[in-house]
């Protein structure tokens, strides 16, 4: 290297530096002390690419790309400011954004060169159909996050057979375009082939499945940043783009041994439609407890285990279950949270939930830990979680959801469970927990009950 | 692209991968959801691929094309970071409560 270092050199070596800090925001992120540390220093190594790729000589002209800027910033702001609740149906958008940028532009490059070398061909192929089937993929996700698709899964005969011969027909026209090149309407029919192929693989999965489908889009949104690395000759991609595909592959294997299901099943098995669990015909008996009961064992108990589930979210209760945490907290009761990992519906989503509550993260206790804890706990107070709670999951191999990794619940001293009535939950289970001698239902909405706790608890601290 | 380079890129896949991997593999499930933001704003590194594609003015086509996928990157650039960050001031460690 020469004093005169050229423009292509320094822009390498922004690359570079970028690289480094994209793996550094990672580390960083492992632990909440560092984490903020860690996006800071994400941005950095975004700033260095964009940086570095505005340097480069081909551009000629800045007006639409600084019109994209703007453009993409008013859009991006508002995107982060939504509630913590719609976390998991923006994240599914941005898969979808971040899908679809790397689509077009692999479409943008066949354009303008049709007649590319084969390992060019192959990665834009690869970067063209994973981009466009994520893109609808995630618009499908969103939308039945959003509510506004329904979240049954849809089945019908033989939907496995079209599902794939349209992945098929969409590969095998990539490898006719790898082989005789030039041919821009076969590149575009691929194209829309990947865009169905998009939505017909969420129609089948239901909402209970969620978080492994936006993690595996993770992925997939990851991978095809790679392949355009591949394709345009930039390490920089392959690089980020490996990345954010090892994070989605990590987190889609944590989803699925969450709910002791494979890639496969999650895929192609259409869980959560009505599991003709067999009809319990035996009348079990349940015993239930008023709001001043249990506001009595709960402000005398040593300890507390509170397990939540997404139900908490969808009744707005997590605000009043602050409330609740913080005046046991005063009266010296040790309060803790036990998270099932598929407790809301992405990855991780019950801790930011909570942590918007304002409840200490150093509460909040993984699964593994929160099993240690129960035997030893005094009440454990279940609050709009059904499935993760169903001790059937340890011992009834014919259960649905034998096998899947589940919170004793049923090994606190006493147990109490919010709930609207005894009708089955979203898998349609049956739920032994409810008809054991030691569990209390507590009747009501959760935020209704939580505050009726909350009122119950201050008069019994107060008569005290 | 030749039979080389593409040996080379697959090297530096692999091994990001797998640096990508041993990181990730140690954030606690407490930061999966930061974690699934920051991933998804760093894969809007494809906004490298976009500005030269919108910057070249190679033809109408794929200036409208190269736009659409600057706007759609920047959109996870800047919501991605900032979701992220939002979501981190959250989190907080619990003080002694006062009797």
């Amino acid at each position: 290297m020469s004093a005169g270092m050229s423009v292509a050199t320094w822009i390498q070596l922004a690359y570079i530096a970028s690289a480094a800090c994209f793996v550094l925001a990672l580390k960083w992120l492992s632990a909440v002390p560092t984490a903020r540390r860690g996006v800071l220093t994400g941005v950095l190594g975004m700033a260095l690419a964009v940086g570095g790729t505005l340097l480069r000589p081909e551009i000629v002209s800045y007006t639409w790309i600084a019109t994209a800027f703007v453009l993409g910033t008013l859009i991006g702001v508002p995107m982060a400011m939504m509630p913590m609740t719609a976390v998991p149906q923006r994240t599914a958008l941005s898969h979808a954004f971040g899908a679809l940028a790397a689509a077009l532009v692999g479409t943008a490059e066949y354009i303008s060169h049709p007649h590319l070398s084969r390992f060019t061909m192959g990665a834009l192929a690869i970067e063209v159909v994973l981009g466009f089937l994520t893109f609808t993929a995630s618009l499908m996700a969103f939308g039945k996050l959003q509510e506004w698709l329904p979240q049954r899964p849809i089945t019908y005969r033989g939907q496995n057979v079209v599902n794939l011969g349209i992945l098929t027909l969409a590969l095998g026209t990539a490898v006719y375009l790898i082989i005789h090149p030039g041919s821009l309407a076969l590149f575009l029919a691929m194209a829309a082939l990947a865009l169905v192929f998009g939505v017909l693989l969420i129609i089948p999965i239901g909402g209970a499945d969620m978080p492994t489908v936006i993690s595996l889009l993770n992925a997939y949104a990851g991978l095809a940043a790679s392949a355009m690395g591949f394709a345009l000759d930039n390490k920089l991609l392959i690089i980020a783009g490996a990345l954010d595909g090892s994070s989605g592959l990590i987190l889609s294997i944590i989803m699925c041994k969450a709910m002791n299901r494979s890639f496969a099943n999650v895929l192609f098995g259409a869980f959560g439609q009505a599991q003709a669990a067999a009809a319990h015909t035996e009348k079990k008996s349940h015993r239930s407890a008023s709001a001043e009961e249990a506001a009595s064992l709960l402000a005398n108990a040593g300890s507390v285990i509170i397990i939540p589930g997404y139900g908490m979210a969808v009744a707005q209760a997590q605000h009043k279950v602050r409330e609740l945490y913080d005046l046991l907290k005063k009266q010296g009761v040790s309060v803790k949270f036990a998270i099932h990992p598929v407790a809301g519906r992405m990855p991780g989503h019950m801790n930011v939930l909570l942590a918007e509550a304002n409840i200490p993260y150093d509460a909040l206790l993984e699964m593994e830990d929160a099993n240690s804890e129960l035997p030893q706990t005094d009440v454990a107070l279940v609050i709009g979680a059904n499935d993760v709670t169903n001790p059937a999951a340890r011992h009834d191999k014919g259960s649905p959801i034998y096998g899947m990794p589940i919170i004793d619940t049923d090994k606190a001293r006493t147990v109490m469970v919010i709930k609207r009535s005894m009708n089955p939950g979203f898998a349609g289970i049956d739920n032994e927990l409810y008809y054991l001698d030691r569990t209390l239902m507590l009747f009501g909405d959760a935020k209704g009950f939580v505050s009726e706790l909350v009122k119950e608890v201050q008069v019994q601290i107060e008569n005290a | 692209m030749n039979a080389d380079t593409l040996l080379t890129y697959i090297y530096i896949f692999v091994l990001a991968t797998f640096v990508g991997l041993e990181v990730i593999r140690r954030v606690s499930p407490l930061l999966h959801t930061p974690l699934m933001s920051l991933t998804n704003a760093i894969s809007a590194i494809a906004v490298v691929g976009s500005i030269v594609v919108a910057g070249e003015q190679r033809s109408t086509a794929t200036t409208i094309l190269g736009t659409v996928a600057v706007t759609a990157s920047m959109i996870n650039i800047v919501g991605g970071y900032l979701i992220t960050y939002r979501m981190l001031s959250m989190f907080k460690k619990g003080k002694q409560v006062k009797p």
